[in-house]
């Protein structure tokens, strides 16, 4: 298993899109390497001829009918916002226009 | 800044290559994982609830009869239905997006290995692959304030509507469109068009191009020839009118000719489609950087439709486009051409619902096809954008039909209705335009005219009916078009005889 | 009087409240003057709703002159884990990012509960996101053991055992990821029950492992769980993971249970959790606990689950990952803090720097683990090996159920560590979860009541069930408990020192 660099701590933040100082992307890159090493183990045992479970339990087919429920108080949601106009979320601005 | 090959010339010098992914909002009445109303123009943020606004501790469930629509949409596609599928979550942030992951299908899509049949303009079929039909969520919506252009790129802030977040989507993938040659863009016009028409069809969406209902990213690339292997491919995003389509395929077709003849290497990108311009620009490029982190949604269960449920939904599909074009141009009785016209124009359901409204169907063609036609030609919009309905155009024929109003008044009255002034009847009135029929001003103007033409008036008594029309034309000037023309013939003669 | 009214378990309170004897609004004032008292030591609170408590507990006090037909727990206060969304009372889940959040809707068990007519005390402090193992990854300051209130509380959820521990409340709710309900029990000396998966509604909980988290009841009595689990449990439409089928008689089972009785039950020791790294005194009251299930007519039997000790490896990677994106929502945008950088800053600058200081170490130890084990080129061999020990783990389960009608093992591998103990070694304070994460992954039940002292702290035992059988969880725990208070003389908690009130 590769181990965790610095490098690579500071991309997952990116990704995971939270600033970390650069004190704390030395401590993390320590402790995720012990982890990530003992966690790794899993592999040991995870043979093809094993299948994958994602839910302990095998329900499927949960549907909802299609019908119409109360929306939510948007003053009340809008209240808890960080900052709101003309009913909207305010929000700064964005670069990059697709996603 | 690379020149353009002329079309004819590029596509002699390369074979294009095509793919469409087309996004179908679904016409339930609610959204994919919640029940907040999946409603259109709606106050901002009235149409959500915890789910859709991504509140923490809501989850989703998935919306059955979206499920059942995915199918219908598979199926008439001929593909095949997953025993069994999940949802997976796209992880990126993004504002619109309320949770930051889209909840999508992934590698498990409902519907897969298909293919649609295409009618073409000179009437021929072109057969087009369908690698999947998979189910997923629409995001907000962004305003952008402030800023010199109200752009993204120099605002200041944005707004966002979360209305339209979770509205369910199928997306829908082509394979590789190969073998349309110099036919490519109309062949993704034509596509388009098409599932349009099933969507209609199959009632799983009112399918407006206007509204964003259906949206199409298409990606093109060129190759030297039908035997060499696929080039680099460029997506061009959110190309929403038929017209578009086709356009934007043919500029990319020109672009990239021109890029690979100045040695140039075409860049695996995304590119934005200007309407006003009829250009694409680069976006995004697309790199390894990108990293959406699918997992199987562990809010969700597994989809396994049964079989005896897709068979139901299989035997309940309706009468599918082109056999219905058969059977209603029989109906109408219009001719190959006609029927083709017709089609290529957008204007079946059109022509559809005006007949049903109570217009026959020759009447019916001749508004859509002739004055509404080239209205939405000057204004470079669909038909069915223009602001009047079927009904209206019914209940204009109507008032021809019952003598109220001449074609000549029809004509106007078209045009009060487009321009927002109300129904067919209301704009006869508000416009006065409803043709004389009582026969005493019409006599009033007889007299008249022919006290002012007394040589005229005096050949006609003699039995020369040659200048009559010179005292119609005068009558109807008097009476600014209202009056029917044969009735003033009528009196004209009456009165000279008397 | 009043003093008396914190001790009593929640089905006696409630025996009382229905016999007329004492009032709703007493009890629940009783309790929030207990609050008031000890509170300040313990700190198992985030929000004490007082307010909010006396006016539901004067509505049920008034329908209940007026003859109405109650809930058994109506006008029995509860005490609610801050990760659970409640209408009108603030909701922070132990994190900075949500500080002075107020939902604007109610998860189904609070609707559940309120419905029951239950006074709401307040919100319970807990582990940052319910991360961690002992409460000290709170933003809002550490909870003490009432036991010793040098010690932690277990985590996350040390407020809700703490408070029932401290007599702050007869009932609390809790959510158990991977040990969160039942390793607190185990360390204050109380109850706690992570349920099947699916048979709680997971609708309102801040999620953390959506396939993992599980909520479930916090009391002193194995009675008081079964009766809070029977009315926060059952279907819910709103969560697609919900069990359709009714849950089986848990109350009665409990009932049966207390008679001592468990003739025929055959109980599965696993071998995998015991031994080393278990603490002396914890596997001397284990075994103590055996011999009394033995005498009581049960059948003891060993069973091995050869995949549990990669239990941990798969559970730090499917539960990291999942919470990356649970987690992703928290970001300025649409909810709580928002930190804004200097100069103008877009709204991509505004997401990093408001996750970067409204998420505490822990928080992020895990969002990045998680966001790495999914990221491209590790899918497989982290996230999708670890579903594949899922399954192997749900095979041993399998396999000992085939042969033993419930699982046991000591809760915890130790009794309650000192504050900051472990706070620098996160591996170490993983561990604490080692017996009780296999249930999450496999999403059997599991119960934790405690069992004895070591050295004057709490040691917990845990059963397990096979999924949807959590009756069984309360026909042994009963008969245990009513054994082991018998030797006692009374309840555990009675032996806990006298907490100094103010």
């Amino acid at each position: 298993m590769s181990t965790l660099s610095r490098d690579e701590v500071a991309r997952v933040a990116g990704l995971a899109r939270i600033d970390l100082t650069p004190a704390e992307i030395d401590r993390l890159a320590g402790e995720l390497d012990v982890i990530v090493e003992s966690v790794a183990r899993v592999s040991e045992i995870a043979t093809p001829d094993v299948p994958a479970t994602s839910h302990p339990l095998p329900l499927t087919n949960v549907f909802r009918p299609d019908v119409p429920v109360a929306p939510v108080d948007r003053d009340a949601v809008l209240a808890a916002a960080p900052a709101s106009e003309d009913g909207k979320f305010l929000v700064p601005q964005i670069l990059g226009e697709d996603a | 800044m690379t020149t353009l090959v002329d079309y004819d010339e590029a596509v002699t010098q390369f074979d294009p290559v095509i793919g469409i992914e087309v996004h179908v909002e679904l016409g339930t009445r609610t959204k994919m994982f919640d029940g907040a109303p999946a409603g259109f123009g709606e106050e901002p943020n009235t149409s959500v609830t915890p789910v859709s606004l991504g509140l923490p501790g809501s989850l989703p469930v998935v919306n059955g009869t979206a499920v059942e629509y995915a199918i219908r949409i598979g199926l008439a596609l001929n593909c095949q239905i997953a025993e069994t599928c999940r949802f997976a979550r796209k992880n990126y942030f993004y504002p619109d997006v309320p949770k930051n992951f889209q909840t999508s299908q992934y590698d498990e899509p409902i519907a897969f290995e298909g293919w649609v049949d295409v009618e073409l303009e000179d009437g021929s079929t072109f057969r087009v692959e369908i690698e999947r039909a998979h189910m997923e969520e629409d995001a907000g919506k962004n305003t952008h304030v402030g800023g010199a252009t109200g752009r993204i790129h120099g605002a200041e802030y944005s707004l966002v509507d979360y209305n339209r977040a979770g509205i369910p989507l199928v997306e829908i993938v082509t394979k590789p469109i190969t073998g349309a040659g110099e036919r490519a863009p109309e062949v993704a016009r034509a596509y388009v068009q098409t599932l349009r028409d099933l969507f209609r069809a199959l009632g799983v969406s009112e399918a407006r191009m206007e509204r964003g209902n259906v949206r199409a990213d298409v990606n093109v690339s060129l190759r030297p020839t039908p035997e060499s292997a696929l080039g680099t491919r460029t997506e061009t995003k959110n190309v929403n009118s038929f017209r578009s389509i086709e356009r934007a395929v043919r500029y990319e077709i020109s672009r990239q000719a021109g890029v690979l003849n100045d040695g140039g290497a075409i860049v695996q990108e995304t590119r934005h489609w200007h309407e006003d311009t009829g250009t694409t620009t680069s976006g995004r490029v697309k790199s390894d950087a990108e990293d959406y982190r699918y997992f199987p949604e562990p809010d969700l269960v597994p989809i396994a439709p049964d079989r005896a449920w897709v068979e139901e939904i299989r035997a309940t599909l309706p009468e599918l486009p082109a056999a219905r074009r058969r059977r209603l141009q029989t109906e109408w009785g219009y001719a190959d051409a006609e029927m083709r016209d017709v089609v290529n124009a957008g204007a079946v359901e059109l022509i559809e619902a005006t007949v049903a409204a109570g217009a026959s169907p020759a009447a019916a063609r001749k508004w859509w096809m002739g004055e509404l036609a080239r209205t939405a030609k000057q204004q470079e919009v669909e038909l069915e954008a223009l602001p009047i309905t079927p009904a209206q155009i019914g209940a204009l024929q109507r008032l021809v039909d019952d003598g109220r109003i001449n074609d000549k008044l029809a004509r106007q009255v078209l045009e009060g209705v487009l321009a927002g002034e109300g129904e067919p009847e209301a704009v006869v009135v508000a416009r006065g335009l409803e043709v004389v029929s009582d026969d005493g001003p019409l006599l009033a103007a007889i007299d008249e005219a022919l006290a002012a033409q007394p040589d005229i008036a005096e050949k006609i008594r003699s039995g020369n009916l040659g200048p009559v029309g010179a005292i119609i034309g005068a009558v109807m000037k008097a009476t600014r078009g209202q009056a029917d023309a044969g009735r003033v013939r009528e009196l004209v003669l009456e009165r000279v005889q008397a | 009087m009043t003093a008396d009214l914190t001790r009593l378990s929640a089905a006696d309170l409630a025996d009382r409240l229905a016999a007329g004897e004492v009032s709703s609004v007493e009890a629940t004032q009783a309790h929030l003057d207990r609050i008031a008292a000890v509170d300040g030591a313990v700190h198992a609170f985030l929000h004490v709703s007082a307010h909010e408590a006396l006016a539901t507990a004067a509505d049920v006090d008034a329908r209940r002159a007026a003859g109405e037909d109650l809930h058994a727990l109506a006008g029995v206060p509860i005490a609610v884990k801050d990760v659970v969304v409640t209408k009108g009372l603030p909701t922070t889940a132990g994190s900075k990012i949500l500080e002075g959040w107020v939902p604007p809707y109610d998860a189904t068990l609070v609707e559940r509960i309120k419905a029951a007519g239950l006074p709401i005390l307040g919100k319970t402090n807990m582990d940052e996101f319910a991360m961690g193992s002992s409460t000290e990854h709170s933003a809002y300051g550490n909870t003490h053991n009432p036991w010793d209130l040098d010690r932690i509380p277990g985590g996350s959820g040390g407020g809700s055992a703490a408070a029932v521990a401290a007599f702050e409340a007869p009932l609390a709710i809790g959510t158990d990821t991977g040990g969160s309900i039942r390793q607190p029990g185990a360390v204050t000396g109380t109850v706690g029950v992570k349920p099947t998966y699916g048979s709680v509604s997971r609708y309102g909980l801040i999620a953390m492992a959506s396939s993992l988290d599980q909520a479930g009841p916090v009391t002193r009595t194995v009675l008081d769980s079964a009766l809070l689990h029977e009315l926060i449990g059952g279907h819910d439409p709103l969560d697609s993971t919900s069990i359709p089928e009714p849950l089986p008689p848990l109350v009665e089972a409990a009932r049966q249970g207390a008679t001592g009785d468990l003739t025929g039950v055959r109980v599965g020791v696993i071998r995998e959790l015991q031994g080393e790294g278990y603490q002396p005194g914890v596997l001397a009251r284990f075994h103590e606990s055996l011999d009394l299930l033995r005498a009581a007519g049960a059948e003891i039997v060993e069973v091995s689950c050869p995949h549990f000790e990669y239990a941990l490896g798969a559970y730090y990677l499917i539960m990291p990952s999942e919470a990356s994106s649970n987690l992703a929502k928290f970001d300025g945008m649409r909810f709580g803090l928002r930190v804004v950088p200097e100069d103008n800053p877009t709204a991509e600058r505004v997401m990093a720097a408001t996750r970067g200081q409204g998420f505490g170490d822990e928080v992020k130890r895990r969002i990045i683990l998680g966001t790495y084990a999914l990221s491209a080129g590790y899918y497989d061999a982290y996230y999708g090996s670890a579903q594949k020990v899922r399954t192997l783990i749900q095979r041993d389960f399998d396999a000992a159920f085939a042969q033993a009608d419930v699982l046991v093992s000591p809760t915890a591998p130790t009794t309650a560590f000192k504050l900051g103990e472990k706070l620098d070694d996160p591996l170490a304070m993983y561990l604490n979860d080692v017996a009780t994460i296999p249930a999450n992954l496999a999403g059997v039940p599991g119960l934790s009541l405690p069992n004895g002292l070591d050295d004057g702290l709490p040691v917990g035992f845990q059963v397990l069930a096979p999924a949807k059988a959590d009756d069984r969880l309360y026909r042994v725990g009963a008969a245990l408990e009513t054994l082991l208070e018998k030797e006692w003389g009374g309840p555990l908690l009675a032996q806990a020192p006298e907490l100094e009130t103010r």
